[in-house]
């Protein structure tokens, strides 16, 4: 008798299914990549003020906006549809097959991963196309890039993964989850310019990644001399990595040890 | 040793003991049958040999492993057997086709997935987006991905629910067939003609623990039992229980000269002693 798939192999064809399933499920794939967009038209056509020299609202917008993006992408998605998998008997039925969790969680990862892509490149497009941004030249950037999105996504996954818990039902779950989003979207300086917001404000919004996450792109979408413009006056990179390492290792532990494959 | 053996079960949801001391023995090739109203305890002795819940005693032993054992070993276990839940709905973005194939892709040993939509008779609805499907083809897909890993046991819990009657007897051809290739299969449910026709043995379980364990032919004395002859004499329907019921009918037909008006003699059905015996009633 053959060996059992490994787990890998298995996380990749669900992978493959995961993205084949999302591609087919219009509205969802139109209100997870193209919100994202349409707000950045709105909130660029609005505002049109330059908040330093050289920099617009929209560029800081576009950087708030690729951050939230990740969060949006991976947490919201996920905390939203696995209870509704979960609901439908769809998670129970996975469990009672010889597939391991872990190949499940692969397969949501890249999905994410996908996803978060393609709206990456949208934002940017629309970014570049109607609102004047330019894309760094500095290697550098594109390498701190490269890693906030890597580890972005991991720890937006990861999170997702573990708060799906959290919801009772399917039908109840964007409830839940939607309004933590917005509150850390207003909180973490996406739609507002962040040393703005009260400080307490501030505040909390430094315990969550997302505040990590829109600082971070700045750093790669915003000239450097902005940097003395942020609350730390610095682009605190080092910072933004410990931060997320350790909302990324609370993620993989939750999802790992409290996943629930049933309603009951 | 049996292909399934538990040993004094028990298993409680804070004061409600719903198993409370199940002992089973399947054995392999045999269809078996769980039978029992509605809060038994049926679902979750069924849960707990598939390995989906956590006993608080007793001894349970599938294919030779503990169900509740986690890890590897779990998995190598996982690929033997099927499970056929109550209800799943899938996400029906995928064809019937992608989603056998897919899961075929978790076993070791898979059945050939054309021949499993054929047997499933899915052929026609194999391109056909799985939210497009009637209750009853889904139903056959949930069957398809149960048996797709060839598995030695085989759950399905109550299969044929919301079938009409001509896909229920397709339905039972192949679960007959399934037996002959060697599958051992539990199966629960609810209707008591379902039982008959496919079970090798049936238990019946009620307020959580066993009550007996038998052939359906022979469960609570059945065959034995005392037959009823009816047939009209004049205006009036009688009937009468006998212990000799074809005395009884040779009786009424001398007495009527040769045919006896509206003869009708019947033992109890499955039913009427399954209801008897949870305490029941079909009145």
């Amino acid at each position: 008798m053959s060996k059992i798939p490994s787990a890998l192999s298995l996380g990749i064809r669900r992978g493959n299914l995961e993205v084949r399933q999302f591609a087919r499920q219009r509205e969802s794939v139109v209100f997870t990549l193209l919100f994202p967009v349409i707000l950045l038209a709105i909130f660029g056509s609005v505002f049109k003020d330059t908040i330093a020299p050289d920099v617009t609202f929209s560029q800081y917008f576009l950087a708030g906006m690729i951050a939230s993006g990740l969060v949006n992408t991976g947490f919201q998605a996920l905390a939203i549809t696995i209870p509704l998998e979960r609901d439908f008997g769809a998670l129970k039925r996975l469990r009672g097959t010889p597939m391991p969790a872990s190949s499940y969680f692969i397969g949501k990862s890249i999905l994410i991963f996908i996803s978060m892509v393609i709206q990456i490149l949208l934002l940017l497009g629309f970014g570049i196309l109607f609102f004047g941004v330019e894309l760094p030249t500095d290697i550098n950037k594109w390498i701190t890039f490269s890693w906030l999105v890597l580890l972005g996504s991991a720890c937006s996954t990861a999170l997702g993964i573990a708060f799906s818990i959290v919801p009772k039902s399917g039908r109840g779950a964007s409830a839940v989850v939607s309004p933590i989003v917005i509150i850390l979207q207003f909180f973490s300086g996406v739609f507002f310019v962040f040393t703005q917001l009260p400080t307490w404000m501030q505040q909390v919004a430094a315990i969550f990644p997302l505040k990590w996450l829109t600082q971070g792109m700045r750093s790669v979408f915003l000239p450097d001399s902005f940097a003395s413009q942020e609350v730390a006056k610095g682009w605190e990179t080092g910072k933004t990595v410990v931060i997320l390492l350790v909302w990324l290792v609370i993620g993989i532990f939750f999802s790992v040890r409290k996943f629930k494959w049933d309603r009951d | 040793m049996s292909l399934i053996e538990v040993k004094g079960l028990k298993k409680s949801y804070g004061d409600v003991h719903a198993v409370r001391g199940v002992d089973l023995e399947i054995e392999d090739g045999e269809i078996f049958s769980l039978l029992g109203p509605n809060g038994a305890g049926k679902t979750t002795t069924v849960e707990i040999m598939e390995g989906f819940r956590t006993r608080d005693s007793g001894t349970v032993s599938v294919l030779g492993f503990d169900p509740q054992t986690r890890g590897h070993e779990s998995r190598k276990w996982r690929d033997r057997i099927g499970i056929v839940l109550q209800s799943s709905a899938d996400a029906g973005d995928l064809t019937v086709l992608e989603t056998i194939d897919h899961f075929s892709g978790y076993y070791s040993n898979p059945r050939n997935v054309d021949e499993v939509i054929h047997s499933v008779g899915l052929v026609e609805k194999e391109n056909a987006l799985i939210r497009n499907l009637s209750g009853g083809q889904r139903r056959r897909l949930d069957v398809a991905l149960g048996i797709i890993g060839n598995p030695e046991l085989l759950f399905l819990d109550e299969p044929t629910t919301g079938f009409d009657p001509e896909a229920r007897r397709a339905f039972w051809a192949l679960i007959q067939n399934l037996r002959s290739d060697g599958t051992t299969i539990v199966l629960t449910t609810h209707y008591l003609d379902e039982a008959e026709a496919l079970a090798d043995r049936v238990a019946v379980i009620n307020g959580g623990i066993i009550i007996e364990v038998s052939t359906p032919a022979e469960l609570g004395g059945r065959a034995t039992s005392q037959a009823t002859v009816a047939w009209r004499d004049g205006e009036i329907t009688k009937s009468e229980r006998s212990d000799n019921p074809t005395e009884l009918v040779a009786k009424l037909s001398s007495h009527f000269g040769g045919e006896v008006p509206e003869l009708v003699v019947s033992r109890p059905s499955l039913e009427d002693i399954y209801l008897e015996m949870i305490g029941g009633s079909h009145e």
